[in-house]
């Protein structure tokens, strides 16, 4: 009985298989037409690409020399891939032009509207030239449709992947930049906060504090935040915990710079404030800094 | 595993060690605070270096240990806490607020001898 139900699928699969190879065989013969079309007139459909993007407006940032250039690129690398229906070698070029246009401020709408341009401007000639046979029209059409779309889908995907990749690249940059923790007198740490903090980036402030205070011995610390504009609730409360978790290791800590902006928030999320010793400026919170740790700074000579 | 209790001149000194059962830490807190008068100190040092983590029960019992020796006439310094597990305290509320901390050992005793000047 199993057998019997088994041989009846089998030749269900089979019959559902044959009408599926002959549309591919159709489809990627009627491909091959259209790569073959798309080679005859590369000249001349290429120029009005470029036509078109120059009309536009995209690309501004591109010389017309230069547009053309990669223009050529494009349309040899779209036909390429029509053709072979492997998309590895648009996207390695999406991915290189990606890089190269990307530091000259070319936008994401930009990238993908030449993209969707080109499918135009070919989808037309496809429409000059089948005018006679709608049928034939259509059937290309079904076979030009979803390669298309996907060569506009990677070329777009491979870009935004690319500009991901450098903002990705850039945060890291400015997060390693952004957390000195300096020594300035034996045992004395200042700790310098400029712009905007977001949870990642306090969280990074409080390990790299810590750990500098273990590794320093420190025994004041001074969190300068003048250059810190606004913060919200969340990182306010984190400010506070890092104060706690500072003096658990023996650390004194002074916050100076507070902007109002700062003050308002701290007071509104009621902070217990005998928790924070707080001095208005960078100075200050140095000066009393050396008080805390015994140390008297005075004038060699007498000004004159 | 009991936490051993050295003497130190006027300073009672308790290291911990890397995992304590809650009996263990009920065992010190008794310990200490028992000590603490019949040896006539006048400070503790609770050395907690090597733990890794605090759970709130032994953060609990580190300020029960501190307050109950201050009652008792001494003062208590709670030394070695490690950077991550300072935050992981801050973050669930265990602050030890009004106990005093030091970086470690060395620290704990200098902040004893400027406070009371007891010399070794």
């Amino acid at each position: 009985m199993a057998q019997v139900e088994q041989s009846v699928k089998d030749t269900l699969r089979t019959a559902n298989q044959i009408p599926e190879l002959s549309r591919i065989n159709v489809a990627s013969e009627l491909l091959r037409e259209l790569v073959a079309h798309l080679r005859q007139n590369r000249t001349q459909l290429r120029e009005e690409w470029v036509t078109r993007i120059s009309e536009t407006r995209l690309l501004t940032a591109m010389t017309k020399d230069e547009i053309f250039a990669e223009a050529t690129s494009v349309y040899d690398s779209y036909v390429e891939a029509l053709e072979t229906g492997t998309f590895e070698a648009l996207q390695a070029y999406a991915r290189n032009l990606s890089e190269r246009i990307i530091p000259r401020g070319v936008e994401t709408h930009e990238v993908v509207g030449i993209v969707l341009l080109l499918r135009d401007v070919l989808a037309r000639s496809l429409f000059a030239k089948y005018q006679t046979d709608f049928k034939k029209l259509n059937r290309i059409l079904d076979a030009y449709e979803p390669a298309a779309n996907r060569i506009a889908n990677t070329v777009a995907v491979g870009f935004v992947q690319e500009r991901e990749r450098v903002i990705r690249q850039q945060q890291e940059a400015i997060r390693e930049l952004s957390t000195p923790v300096l020594q300035v007198r034996e045992r004395l740490l200042i700790l310098p906060i400029i712009g905007v903090i977001d949870p990642q980036r306090a969280r990074q402030l409080t390990e790299q504090l810590l750990r500098g205070i273990r590794t320093n011995r420190a025994k004041v610390v001074v969190i300068d935040i003048t250059g810190v504009a606004a913060m919200d609730a969340t990182v306010a409360n984190h400010l506070v915990q890092t104060v706690e978790a500072s003096r658990l290791l023996g650390a004194n800590v002074i916050v100076t710079g507070l902007s109002p902006e700062i003050a308002q928030t701290l007071v509104t999320i009621g902070i217990d404030l005998s928790k924070m010793n707080t001095v208005g400026d960078l100075q200050g919170g140095i000066e009393q800094a050396e008080r805390l740790l015994g140390y008297k700074v005075a004038t060699l000579v007498e000004p004159s | 595993m009991e936490v051993p209790i050295l003497k130190q001149g006027d300073v009672l000194i308790a290291t911990f060690q890397a995992a304590l059962s809650d009996a263990d830490l009920n065992q010190l807190r008794s310990g200490l605070v028992q000590r603490v008068v019949r040896f006539r100190s006048r400070a503790v040092i609770v050395d907690v270096t090597a733990m890794d983590v605090m759970d709130s029960f032994a953060s609990r019992t580190l300020r029960e240990i501190a307050h109950m020796i201050r009652l008792r006439g001494a003062e208590t310094v709670i030394v070695g806490i490690q950077p991550e597990v300072a935050f992981a305290m801050v973050q669930l509320g265990l602050t030890l607020e009004g106990v005093a901390t030091a970086l470690d050992l060395e620290e704990g005793l200098a902040y004893l001898k400027q406070k009371f000047a007891i010399v070794h």
